[in-house]
């Protein structure tokens, strides 16, 4: 049997697989069950210094292609994070946890961190690419190089010696100009990709959008091809661990994702169609083919696209 | 959802009919093939305001009803919509209530809990089962579905409770399941109703050494196990998709169980 370990940033997964922020990231005991259904790393949902209320319903749904969704990164805040989520999951700690977080500004962003620090996450994923809370906050930081730099330098200042990733936007011209820049700035690695859009689905009987937020971010099978070229793009621009996301259903997928420069695969959507029992499914997958395919080492094939 | 194609969008469906239950509950009647069973949910799409989860309390594969309280917020927008006026359904979501043929059923339902426990009375008659009807409420003009459980035959016996006497038995519903329990007939204990009441019917109904299955209320975002918002402490499993109902065996020992819930932000509150 091929050994599935991965290294990233320093930190030892079991398997590549991890839980997207936003999908089953409420409590750790959530986050928990993600890891017995096989997942080799979860995402919080994504925290923030403050309690945020998000969207109203409806907020998400999806057809056989994509799944939209418009929370609005609902969170009871960093507090509840620092006094529940970690304490929680830590007791136990069954699998590296990355803390995502979110601010609306450069300065938030280093408050937050700090107090992030402090709930000993393995690794801090930096969301600046939400495309569904644009009204709130102006375009998303992950969109202009010099304000994914700033946020990047500050949470990186921050935190001392925790690896810091940026959850990158595909809603860029160049996504490997904007990684490049956080590169620069500090960065330790990337995930690549938030969701797109944002997008709109209209109900045509009621003639009127279905989500509340009337737009949101798009996800699911139909957008891993666009995934799949930006995280080729990000790991050719800079060469750093990357959690590639982003319509990845089946263990084929994974090794698509981890071919064009992935070393984790991140899986949120898959939820939907598979249940959290789809983790352990997907690395059933990862290992079947690499066995086929006389692949000893998942991370081997890491980047092997030229 | 239809499982086939994983379409989770909602339908747009007209409301045939409004019925009014009592002052402050309206039953909701569409012309729609849901094909649900007693305990699951939909998703209400109440346009432009909000969508919110409501068990299902009647379905024949012609129609089926949703039994609402007006309770603010939503469902106030809700109560002001008429006759013709359309919502958005997604569903039938989550787990139902198994009914074998031949079970003596005993429901326990505790306010609007009655809706999906009349579902439930509905289907057992058509599988030959008999059934103790408990219903409980405040006064006597909270309860629902009296009249209508009496329509269903005499393989169901209805029995009323209110806790200021103003018809039947004066006191909680769980006493009136002693009773009912004592006797020794029935297989199965269901219930729908306040948590802190589903804890105290599945432990009378474990003391009895009768099964018991409940429906838990938690705060649902997406329905379709996405979200997370309804996982419950300490095993994370999902009231929208494990869930509503769950055999009480399996959750009298979860450490939120009767204790608290979490908002839409993730936070505990206390019962």
């Amino acid at each position: 049997m091929a050994n599935l370990k991965v290294k990233f940033c320093g930190v030892e997964f079991e398997n590549p697989t991890v839980l997207a922020s936003g999908i089953l990231g409420v409590t750790a005991s959530s986050l928990k069950r993600v890891v017995r259904s096989g997942a080799g790393g979860v995402t919080t949902k994504s925290i923030w210094l403050e309690e945020h209320k998000g969207h109203e319903n409806p907020t998400m749904f999806g057809t056989e292609h994509y799944f939209i969704n418009a929370v609005g990164l609902s969170d009871a805040g960093v507090k509840k994070a620092g006094a529940e989520t970690f304490p929680e999951y830590l007791k136990d700690k069954p699998a590296p946890i990355i803390a995502s977080i979110v601010a609306g500004s450069v300065a938030d962003f280093g408050k937050l961190a700090a107090e992030i620090e402090k709930c000993k996450p393995d690794v801090i994923e930096v969301n600046i690419s939400c495309p569904n809370v644009e009204d709130e906050f102006g375009k998303p930081f992950a969109c202009v190089a010099d304000d994914a730099v700033a946020v990047t330098k500050v949470v990186k200042k921050a935190v001392g010696s925790v690896p810091v990733i940026v959850k990158l936007s595909p809603n860029v011209f160049d996504i490997g100009e904007i990684a490049r820049a956080c590169a620069d700035a500090g960065a330790d690695g990337f995930c690549a990709i938030n969701t797109l859009g944002p997008g709109m689905v209209i109900d045509i009987d009621l003639r009127m959008p279905i989500l509340k937020n009337k737009v949101g971010g798009v996800s699911g099978p139909g957008i891993k091809p666009l995934a799949v070229k930006a995280v080729y793009d990000v790991y050719k621009a800079t060469g750093l661990p990357i959690i590639g996301t982003g319509g990845v259903c089946s263990g084929e997928d994974a090794i698509e994702m981890m071919m064009a420069g992935a070393r984790l695969v991140g899986m949120g959507t898959m939820v939907y169609y598979r249940g959290a029992e789809g983790f352990g499914e997907v690395v059933a997958e990862i290992s079947e083919w690499c066995d086929k395919n006389g692949v000893k080492n998942i991370e081997e094939i890491i980047g092997v696209v030229k | 959802m239809n499982i086939k194609t994983f379409d989770s969008r909602p339908v747009a469906l007209p409301i045939k009919k409004i019925v009014r239950e009592n002052a402050t509950t309206n039953t909701y009647v569409f012309d729609y093939l849901l094909g649900s069973s007693p305990g699951q949910f939909v998703m209400m799409w109440i346009p432009g305001v909000d969508e919110k989860p409501f068990s299902v309390a009647f379905d024949d594969g012609n129609e089926f009803w949703l039994t609402i309280c007006n309770v603010g917020g939503a469902t106030a927008e809700l109560f002001k919509l008429k006759e013709g006026d359309k919502v958005g359904i997604r569903g039938p979501f989550g787990a139902s209530y198994k009914i074998s043929e031949g079970d003596h059923l005993a429901l326990v339902s505790g306010g609007y809990g009655a809706a999906p426990m009349y579902f439930a009375a509905n289907e057992a008659v058509k599988k030959d089962c008999k059934v103790e009807f408990l219903v409980g409420a405040r006064n006597k003009d909270l309860l629902l579905y009296t009249r209508k459980v009496l329509g269903l035959g005499n393989s169901v016996n209805l029995h009323i409770s209110t806790n200021d006497g103003s018809t039947g038995f004066k006191g909680f519903v769980t006493e009136v399941l002693k009773e009912v329990l004592e006797k020794g007939d029935v297989n199965k204990v269901f219930t729908c109703g306040p948590e802190v009441m589903m804890q105290a019917v599945g432990e009378i109904a474990c003391g009895a050494g009768v099964e018991c299955y409940l429906s838990v209320e938690k705060y649902m975002k997406c329905g379709i196990g996405v979200c997370g918002q309804c996982a419950i402490d300490d095993t994370g499993v999902l009231a929208c998709k494990d869930g509503p109902v769950m055999n009480y065996a399996d959750v009298k020992d979860l450490p939120e169980f009767g204790k608290y819930h979490r908002n839409s932000v993730g936070k505990k509150c206390k019962f």
